[in-house]
């Protein structure tokens, strides 16, 4: 292949191939992403229905924003979502440094456990969440029954209670991504570079000083960086809830993207879901914006 | 030395006795329920529901079966009237009074993953790979703002764009097509490809490829030649995570694709036995998937951490 | 360098697994037949051996599990896709069906081939294959009658020691139970009750979030309470009808049965999760469709361990309707081969084979034979309630009336959100916003 593509591009400029690599990759991302939004912004201020073939489409202007906007059930989907990824993204980041700082310490046999830990992570979401229902029955699952081991509750509704419900998302999501949280927290720790202590060590600064002021400070970055990727990917859950509760009960799981797919893919609103769509990416966009700037702040510093 | 030696890195054997006791507990807490997947795929289908939940049982491969074929139940005197079973399944499924109606959509689905995820993964990072060098070593106008652009599209909730998506296709043919969602599996992970192999691609050192031009090489010699090869850890690191993506990828899959295409996640879900739900078969979907993605991983393991850390200081 | 070799190595591998499945799968004269993947669909692949046989035309199916079923198909005919030429789809899908143009007309094929409606029971033709409802406009030939009833176990109601309990502590007999308050008290009975060493319960009803499941569930119990949709004299006013204290006393009623007999964890239960409890031995009762019940008796040849029964009386006599119409999809380019189907499929003697082989046939001439109700044990409570049917709305907009259904009910019955009143009252308000948009109201 490359004997080809050689002979061709002989005498080549260098700013001709600049072009020739980047533009595939560009061309790919307008088509597939830009245009998609345009046409859902474009939509968004219509009253197209996506199954109503021949239907007259008509322009509504801020029609279906003031709805979405002025609909009480998408605050509540809002808060749900708030909900799911503080206690995620707050469980994750701890348990994730703890393993981290814990497997830095290169005892025996962490390749072996790294790779064992970092398993969950590859099943498939979808999959996970069918499978946790299968766990978390009372009856004939494992969970209810590991649990009774420890403490005689009885049988443990996990996904039938409103109360536990919005427990049980946030416990399968933990147990499938702590574990890259771990990873790049891992991977901030093996480049902090060993001079940095050794200094400390010339300054008789204590175990905890060099904890504080070397280690978490080099770690940080790597968390914060690993926190963003999580808030983007919980901010868009759906598959591992979907399977797992179906937003049940009642709408207690029902996280927002949940609800923009039935709006979108069951009752074809497709204009209305469409603001609602860009209501979300613009509240993702935003708070990603500011969050990359504090980021970038602390990374200064 | 002994300086060194008291760095978090090199830690006295008490405390690495604890990190590596705490480590060990959770490794196993955490592989509880996918040792119980594996053990639940070797169950027979009332033995999956019982209770309390059995530890241990006798093997069965009636979920690795039912996973495989469809089945229908059959009164007695019909499974008399037929010929004695072939095969061992043909056995089992008599045992629990059914025939085999046929094959199920399993093979045909896991295939479609392996089409589209290797398809997706080799595509991103062939393409990803262009334009990271473009971007590491040519000047071009904008630079910062298109590398933020790309960066931005991943923040697109699949939902969001579902919708246009789902039209554009319909009416360009893509809908439900492999080159269709391998298409959209390689633009979602593109953002990711790009960036984390820029990193790797501004390690090398560009007297590499000018001393492969002297020697005759064109740029694009030099590229293929040259840079690739030095870039195998981070190219490694890059698949890993796009093939994570692109295996289980969900919310596309079940939105986009109905019957030619559809991969695996949005079918092993939905396995049905007779009546109830097919804990074994499920299980045993599930691991079965779970395969490709683990060896793939566990192949390109040495490179995953290297690749994180490449990428993440770039950003 | 090696990476790409790989790479090529795995890019020929699927390239020449690809072309095995394209090739396989081209064949000359072949139909495909979508439905429900589920028991009944077995069976009917066992009888279509017989058509490929009669004309060596090839059938191929796809069964689509029940929790996606309305999605992907629904996607399907929106897309106007060809993956189908023949398609067994809900009854609610009539409306859509016809007005959207999914569903092939077939009243002059039925002319042509002399196949008449009246030869089909007449409940299922009204409720699988008209549109607009009751006009002789067929959009589907009935193929799977279907309700909604009851499974109970028969073993445990014979024991001497549980008749006595029960009948000193409520003064009738326990036996198949009359009325919704019957069946109220012998789950309750159940709930909670050692037998043979193990704890039991009392009822496994439908409450899943997701799809249709708790709305087929609590209508049930609506229905029996003689809930009405709309006013009859004026369609689509539902204020009065749909949340009259009647109907808000149902849901009530359904909420107390999901609160007091339901195994832990009944939360989120339809079908595959009612059978799983009832064949664990965990639940002295099932609701489903019966379309199961073949399965469920035949693990039990002699009877004794399971009865059936319609679905109980309360203020009047009624049943959630299930099942389905074969129809043709207008978009398929083998209408042809598709109609010989249908035509095969509507003959006597086939229909006769079918219901032998697990399908509910809905020919008069099966129905009616005289050994129909000895040839099963629940032949009976079928033919009973295939003439009290009632289904929720098949209009075409019926996804986003389920919807809202759905959500409310969930709330208030699994998530115990607000009452009966409000739940009815959020869905009416839902509704009407839907038949204003469809131009209806």
């Amino acid at each position: 292949m490359s004997k080809k593509l050689i002979n061709k591009a002989r005498g080549l400029s260098d700013k001709a191939i600049a072009w020739i690599f980047i533009t595939p990759t560009v061309l790919l991302l307008l088509a597939i992403n830009i245009y998609p939004l345009f046409y859902a912004i474009s939509m968004s201020f219509t009253n197209f229905y996506a199954n109503k073939i021949g239907k007259e489409i008509k322009w509504v202007g801020l029609k279906n924003y003031i709805k979405v906007l002025g609909k009480e059930s998408v605050w509540e989907r809002m808060q749900i979502t708030a909900n799911f990824m503080f206690w995620t993204l707050l469980i994750q980041a701890l348990i994730g440094l703890g393993l981290a700082l814990l497997l830095n310490k290169k005892f025996k046999g962490n390749e072996l456990l790294t790779t064992l830990i970092v398993l969950p992570m590859m099943l498939s979401p979808a999959v996970v969440g069918t499978f946790w229902t299968y766990l978390y029955n009372p009856q004939v699952g494992v969970f209810s029954y590991i649990m009774n081991f420890f403490y005689n509750f009885g049988p443990i509704d996990m996904i039938g209670s409103s109360v536990l419900a919005p427990w049980s998302i946030v416990i399968v999501d933990t147990w499938m991504w702590t574990p890259f949280t771990m990873l790049i927290c891992l991977a901030g720790l093996r480049s902090i570079p060993d001079y940095l202590y050794e200094a400390a060590e010339v300054d008789r600064a204590s175990r905890w000083q060099q904890f504080i002021y070397i280690t978490l400070p080099s770690v940080l970055p790597f968390l914060l960086l690993a926190l963003l990727f999580r808030g983007i990917e919980n901010f868009k859950m759906f598959d591992m809830v979907v399977e797992l509760t179906s937003g049940g009960p009642g709408s207690a799981t029902e996280l927002a993207s949940i609800q923009l797919k039935r709006e979108a893919f069951e009752k074809w609103k497709t204009g209305y879901s469409s603001a609602y769509a860009v209501i979300l990416f613009v509240t993702i966009f935003g708070f990603g914006n500011v969050y990359v700037k504090v980021m970038n702040k602390i990374k200064d510093r | 030395m002994l300086d060194s030696a008291r760095s978090p890195a090199e830690s006295s054997g008490f405390s690495r006795k604890i990190a590596a006791t705490i480590i060990i507990v959770y490794t196993v807490v955490t592989l509880i329920p996918i040792t119980w997947i594996i053990l639940t795929g070797f169950k027979s289908v009332d033995g999956a529901i019982t209770y309390p939940p059995e530890v241990f049982f006798k093997p069965s491969l009636e979920g690795y079966v039912n996973l495989f074929t469809t089945r229908s139940r059959q009164s007695q005197e019909y499974l008399d009237s037929l010929p004695p079973p072939d095969t061992w399944y043909e056995e089992l499924v008599r045992s629990r009074e059914m025939v085999i109606a046929g094959p199920s959509k399993f093979f045909g689905r896991y295939t479609n993953s392996l089409i589209i995820g290797f398809g997706a993964t080799f595509l991103s990072v062939f393409l990803g790979a262009l334009a990271a060098y473009a971007f590491s070593r040519f000047k071009i106008p904008l630079k910062d703002d298109l590398m933020f652009f790309i960066l931005s599209t991943r923040m697109f909730p699949p939902i969001a764009v579902a919708v246009p998506i789902f039209i554009m296709y319909r009416k360009i043919g893509l809908g439900d097509t492999h080159l269709g969602m391998i298409i959209l599996y390689t633009v979602v992970n593109l953002s990711l490809a790009v960036w984390l192999l820029k990193g790797f691609m501004d390690e090398i050192p560009r007297e590499y490829e000018e001393a492969a031009m002297i020697d005759g090489y064109t740029r694009m010699g030099a590229f293929f030649k040259i840079v690739l090869p030095q870039a195998t850890t981070g190219i490694a690191a890059t698949a890993i995570f796009c093939m994570i993506f692109a295996w289980n990828e969900y919310a596309f899959a079940v939105l986009l694709t109905q019957f030619n295409a559809q991969t695996a996640p949005p079918f092993i879900p939905t396995i049905l036995g007779e009546g109830g739900i097919d804990w074994p078969a499920i299980a045993a979907g599930t691991t079965l998937f779970l395969i490709p993605v683990m060896i793939f991983t566990v192949v390109l393991r040495k490179h995953l951490l290297r690749g994180i850390t490449f990428g993440a200081v770039r950003k | 360098m090696e990476y790409y070799m790989k790479n090529k190595f795995i890019i020929l591998i699927s390239s020449l697994v690809f072309a095995l499945f394209s090739s396989t799968s081209a064949k000359s004269e072949s139909i495909t037949l979508g439905w429900a993947a589920w028991d009944p669909a077995n069976a009917l692949v066992e009888l279509s051996k017989g058509f490929t046989a009669e004309t060596g035309i090839d059938v191929n199916f796809e069964f689509v599990p029940w929790p996606n079923f309305a999605d992907r198909m629904l996607n399907e005919l929106n897309n106007q896709g060809k993956t189908f030429d023949l398609l067994i789809g809900d009854s609610q899908w009539i409306g859509g069906g016809a007005v959207y143009g999914h569903y092939v007309k077939l009243n002059d094929f039925f002319d042509q081939e002399g196949i008449s409606m009246d030869d089909f029971s007449d409940a299922t033709v009204y409720a699988y294959s008209t549109w607009p409802k009751g006009t002789p406009n067929y959009y589907a030939l009935p193929a799977m009658g279907d309700a909604l009833a009851w499974a109970y176990r028969k073993d445990w109601f014979d024991r001497p020691e549980l008749q006595s309990e029960f009948q000193a502590k409520h003064g009738y007999d326990l036996g198949v139970p009359k009325s919704w308050d019957e069946l109220y008290d012998m789950c309750t009975f159940f709930q909670g009750r050692e037998i043979d060493g193990q704890v039991r319960y009392g009822a496994a009803i439908n409450t899943e979030r997701g799809s249709e499941g708790i709305t087929m569930g609590v209508t049930a119990a609506m229905y029996a309470w003689g809930m009405q949709y709309e006013n009859p004299d004026k369609p689509y006013e539902m204020e009065g009808y749909f949340n009259a204290p009647h109907v808000v006393e149902a849901v009530e009623f359904y909420k107390k049965m999901y609160e007091d007999c339901t195994p832990p964890g009944h939360s989120d239960a339809y079908m595959g999760a009612n059978l799983d409890a009832y064949k664990s031995e965990t639940v002295a009762f099932q609701m489903n469709w019966y379309a199961f019940w073949p399965g469920v008796s035949k693990e039990d040849a002699d009877g004794r361990v399971t009865g059936f029964f319609a679905n109980p009386c309360q203020e009047t006599c009624a049943a959630t309707l299930g099942g389905q119409g074969l129809s043709v999809v207008s978009y398929s380019d083998k209408k042809d081969l598709a109609l010989e189907y249908m035509k095969w499929f509507a003959k006597p003697d086939v229909q006769a084979k079918w219901w032998s082989l697990g399908g509910y046939s809905c020919h008069k001439d099966v129905l009616g034979a005289s050994d129909f109700v000895d040839s099963a044990v629940y032949a009976q409570g079928f033919l009973d309630s295939m003439g009290i049917v009632k289904d929720f709305w098949q209009e075409p907009t019926f996804v986003e009336l389920m919807l809202p259904m759905q959500e409310h009910i969930h709330d208030y019955v699994v998530n115990g959100k607000g009452t009966a009143k409000a739940a009815l009252d959020n869905i009416i308000e839902e509704w009407v916003e839907v038949f204003e948009a469809d131009g209806k109201l």
